[in-house]
Formats: C-alpha cells, sequence, structure tokens
C-alpha cells in the first residue's frame, strides 16, 4: 500500500487517539477516554510497526511514533492502590524486610547506640570531653532546655497547644532531614551513613552524658525516652537502608555495579518508607506527650519502656505469619 | 522484488546516530526516548527552584499572621515543598515537575514507563549526595559521564529524564510527475529518497542539486543530465514512493 492511501485510511483513527489521549493526559480520575483504549493502542502500535516496515517516510513514522509512545504512557500510567499497599507494608512488609537486613541492620544500630552508649558514658565520667564534640553555646542553649530549676523555658515546660503544633512541624522538618542525609550519605560507599550514624551517636550521647552529668537528668530521661524509641531506631533504620546501597556499590556480586545498585535501592527505598513513618510516629509523641509535664517522671519511663518494647516486638515479631495481613 | 534479493526485507532499524534510545516494548514495537542533557535538566530545576522559592515566601506571609501554630505549620510545608515537591508533581503529574513541563522534560523508568512513587522518591532522597560538595557537582559530573545523562540519583533509582518531542509540521513533497524507480530501492533507501524530498524546502537548491547529482548514474539518467532535472527525477520518484491522493 503507497504511503499516501495508508495515511488516509486511518488519518482518522489517528487524530481521534490524539484526542482521547490529550483527555487521559489532562485528567487522573476514570473517564470515558479511557474506554477501548487498548484496542485503539494496539491498533496504533500495528500501524507502526507497518509504516516502518514498508520505509514510509520519517514525518509519517515520527507522529505515529508519539502517538505509541504517550499511549504507552498512559497504558502504563501509575496506579496505586494506596490504602491497601500501605496497611500490607506497615503490618507485614516493612518488619520483614528489616528482618531480612538484619546484618545491616545490627551493624548500623551497633555504630549508632554503641557510639551513643560509649560517648554518653565517658562524658559522664569525664565532663570536659563534651566540649571536643558540641560547642560552649550548644551547650548552653542545651542546658537551659533541660533546666530543672528555671521556670518556664524551653521543651520540658508545659505549652500551649499552640507551641505543640510549633514542635511539631519543627521535629518532622529536623529529624527527617537527619534520616534522610544518613541514607542518601550510603551512595558515598556507605561512608557518609556510616558517618552520620557514629557523628549522630556521638552528639546525642555527649548531650545525655552532659545532662545526666549536671543534674538535669530528672527532666532529660522523662522527655526522651518516649519518642526516642521510634526516633533512634529510625535513624538506625536509614543508616541500614544507606549502607545497603553503599554495599552495593562495594560488593557487587555477579551484577554490574548500576544495576546493583538499582536491585539493593528497590529495597533501601522501602526501609525508608518505614523510617518516615517511624519518624512521624516519633514527631507526634514528641510534641504531644514528651512536652507534658504534669505526668510523673515514673509514668514517662513506663510508657517509655513501653514503647520501646512495642518497636522491638513489631521488628521482630510483626508479619511472622504467613497469611496475617492478607 | 525478487526472493533472492540480498536485502532483507525486514531489516533491523538502524542505530539512530543521536543521543536517542529504541526501547523495544512488549507491543513489538519500539519507543524512541530522547534523554535530556545537562543544560535543559539545570534550567528545570532552577525554575523549580524559583518557583518552590516564592511558594515559601508566600506561605511565610500567610503563616506569619497564626503565631505559633503558623509557624509549625510552615515547617510542616518547609519540609513538604523540601523533600516531596518533585515525587508529588513527578507521580502525580505524568512525570514533570513545573520546572521540567515548561522545558519540555519528563521522568520514566528506564524501560519508559511512567515513574512511580518509590522510583520518584528514591531519585529525589538522593539529590542530596548530587548536590555534594556544593552546586550540584557530583551530580552534573556522573550526567557528563553517562551515555543517558543520568545522575547518581537516577542511577540507583532506574529513571531516565527524557523530552516530550513535539510534532513537527509536515512538509509538503515539491510537485512532480510520479515516476517509477528504475531500479529496487531498500527501504533506507526508499526512507533516504522520501527524506530528501521532505526537507527540500530546508536546504537551498544549489544544495539540493548537488545532492542529486551524485544519484546521477544509479538513477540511469544521462551523464550530462541537467542538476536540475536530476532534482526532479528525484522527487518524482519520492512522490511515486508516497503515492497520490
Amino acid at each position: 500500500m503507497k504511503q499516501r492511501q495508508f495515511e488516509q485510511r486511518h488519518q482518522d483513527t489517528w487524530l481521534h487517539f490524539g484526542e482521547r489521549l490529550d483527555a487521559l493526559e489532562r485528567s487522573r480520575g476514570k473517564n470515558d477516554a479511557g474506554d477501548g483504549f487498548t484496542e485503539q493502542y494496539r491498533q496504533i502500535c500495528q500501524h507502526l510497526a507497518l509504516a516502518q516496515q514498508r520505509g514510509y517516510s520519517s514525518h509519517l513514522v515520527e507522529p505515529l511514533q508519539q502517538l505509541a509512545m504517550s499511549g504507552h504512557q498512559q497504558l502504563y500510567r501509575h496506579r496505586s492502590q494506596f490504602a491497601a499497599q500501605l496497611l500490607n507494608f506497615v503490618l507485614a512488609d516493612f518488619p520483614r524486610l528489616v528482618r531480612a537486613e538484619w546484618r545491616l541492620m545490627a551493624l548500623a544500630s551497633l555504630l549508632f547506640f554503641g557510639s551513643l552508649i560509649v560517648m554518653g558514658l565517658l562524658v559522664y565520667g569525664y565532663p570536659d570531653l563534651i566540649y571536643s564534640v558540641v560547642s560552649p553555646a550548644q551547650v548552653g542553649e542545651m542546658e537551659s532546655m533541660y533546666d530543672p530549676a528555671a521556670p518556664r523555658i524551653g521543651q520540658a515546660a508545659e505549652r500551649a497547644s499552640s507551641t505543640d503544633w510549633l514542635m511539631f512541624g519543627y521535629y518532622i522538618m529536623h529529624n527527617i532531614g537527619i534520616a534522610f542525609q544518613t541514607f542518601a550519605g550510603g551512595l558515598l560507599f556507605g561512608l557518609g551513613s556510616l558517618f552520620f550514624l557514629f557523628f549522630n551517636g556521638l552528639m546525642i550521647g555527649a548531650v545525655a552524658g552532659h545532662l545526666t552529668d549536671v543534674g538535669f537528668g530528672e527532666t532529660f530521661w522523662p522527655f526522651v525516652v518516649g519518642h526516642g524509641a521510634f526516633e533512634l531506631t529510625a535513624i538506625a533504620l536509614a543508616g541500614a537502608a544507606g549502607l545497603k546501597l553503599g554495599w552495593a556499590l562495594l560488593a557487587p556480586g555477579p551484577m554490574p555495579r548500576g544495576e546493583a545498585l538499582r536491585v539493593a535501592a528497590q529495597t533501601s527505598v522501602r526501609l525508608i518508607g518505614g523510617v518516615m513513618l517511624f519518624l512521624l510516629i516519633a514527631a507526634f509523641i514528641e510534641a504531644y506527650w514528651s512536652s507534658m509535664t504534669w505526668p510523673h517522671a515514673n509514668t514517662k519511663y513506663l510508657v517509655g519502656a513501653v514503647l520501646w518494647a512495642l518497636v522491638a516486638a513489631y521488628l521482630i515479631f510483626a508479619g511472622r505469619s504467613a497469611h496475617a495481613p492478607d | 522484488m525478487s526472493s533472492s534479493q540480498a536485502w532483507p526485507r525486514i531489516a533491523a532499524q538502524p542505530a539512530p546516530l543521536d543521543t536517542r534510545i529504541r526501547m523495544e516494548t512488549p507491543e513489538g514495537i519500539d519507543l524512541l526516548l530522547r534523554p535530556a542533557g545537562l543544560l535543559s535538566r539545570s534550567l528545570a530545576f532552577s525554575i523549580d527552584l524559583l518557583i518552590r522559592g516564592a511558594l515559601l515566601v508566600g506561605l511565610l506571609y500567610l503563616f506569619q499572621a497564626l503565631g505559633e501554630v503558623g509557624t509549625g505549620l510552615f515547617l510542616l510545608a518547609l519540609f513538604l515543598i523540601n523533600w516531596w515537591y518533585m515525587v508529588l508533581f513527578e507521580v502525580l503529574n505524568q512525570g514533570r515537575s513545573p520546572g521540567k513541563q515548561i522545558m519540555g522534560l519528563r521522568v520514566v523508568h528506564d524501560d519508559g514507563t511512567p515513574v512511580g512513587w518509590s522510583a520518584s522518591l528514591l531519585r529525589n532522597l538522593l539529590r542530596f549526595i548530587d548536590m555534594l560538595p556544593f552546586g550540584y557537582s557530583v551530580g552534573a559530573f556522573t550526567c557528563l559521564q553517562h551515555p543517558m545523562f543520568k545522575r547518581l540519583g537516577d542511577l540507583a533509582a532506574g529513571t531516565l529524564v527524557i523530552y516530550r518531542d513535539s510534532l513537527t509540521e509536515r512538509p509538503v513533497l515539491p510537485e512532480a510527475q510520479p515516476v517509477v524507480a528504475p531500479l529496487v530501492l531498500t527501504l533506507e533507501e526508499q526512507r533516504a529518497v522520501l527524506a530528501f524530498a521532505e526537507r527540500q524546502q530546508t536546504i537551498s537548491p544549489a544544495r539540493a542539486q548537488e545532492l542529486a547529482t551524485i544519484l546521477i548514474a544509479p538513477l540511469q539518467l544521462p551523464a550530462h543530465t541537467a542538476p536540475q532535472h536530476a532534482v526532479d527525477q528525484l522527487n518524482g520518484i519520492a512522490r511515486g514512493l508516497a503515492g497520490s491522493i
């Protein structure tokens, strides 16, 4: 068939398909532009293949190619069953994933919690050590925040509910930022993640040790024990996700490095999804529960212990039975 | 055409000379993707940056009126805009953030399918590394190194930034009497003759004559044919190939 004849015969189909594509590209909702889409798309693909095979001019082939390309984009366009996926992820996928990556998780935890505890004990024993990691100005700031003698200063004091909102926003901003950095650092052959895990561990440990040493422990520990369960675990998880990227670059196994990175990234981005969930919960607890001063310190310790146990139990036991979430 | 023809009738498509890549789909057709280079991508990013900046300044003024709740909301907005602006636009708006839309770009998976949540989140989180040590140096370096202009985030997420090609106007074939080619043309030759006729508007007559003169012998024209006659002959073959209306 000559090019002109071919064109004339199918021109209307192409125009119609183009209009349909425009309609689909404009709206995300279900509309009647989707009816019979696949049949027409197949037809366009067939026309394109014919036009190429018969050596028709590129001015005919290229519009067809673009139609096929846009049709391809619409046919495979992102469909989300967001709620169902989220539920499945929270109930089973995420804890399973963390267990599957337990080696990296153990390494990240060891680095983060290890440096935190060791630094805390060191600063507690040798108080001057804190100035090697935290500047004196920041130390003063920290002290004023948790000073039990201060009438109404900082987070420890009872706040108006509007301040809770302020702090919620601040914690989301700040903590997720740290977690994302810890994760993204993994791309530098894991060094970034190692650094951020170690550095954040040192900082938090030093501050905790120092505040306990100067006698502010009674305001500090009840404040942090609750949300710490989620927040600190989340940082360790983000580190593990970052290390996964780094490990894929260092030891790609049988795959090329780029391919290994891509495969590892698919796993680690799901870990990051869990990290964000954890940090959201942490920010919520931090802004609305940790900041309350009326519960007795023992109540706070108790709740804190329950939360830590909850996180541990979730990561260790959730999703063990094969059919539980379905 | 005889069956003993040396040229395969269904020839593999020649590899493109430019940066376009062929992507075979399950439908049995080849999609041509044109990866976008560093300049248009950084322009798109700059536009996005400006939009985000303007948005934040606007929100800052708006939320200042609300006191501390407002500041809290602003920090939430800052977080959303900082980390989620790109992801939300890319997934919900056909792979296009506003900057990319203006520059005519879109993000797709390596296989040409539209970008999804995890890939988009990944490529935008890893932006942090591409920004190191300053001004996207790592990203620019890897982008220039890679045949498909991928930055590190794209490599990890398996995504690609491509141009959304717009249709070019269809040229009119020059007037000529349709003739049958004096020899059997392969597909590639047919395309070349058609392209010669279609592109005649954009090249000078002298150049067209020069090109046509090369083909005087293969077209079995007398050796001293006027160059313009060779051009007409080629146009005629093109008309013959395309068929009359």
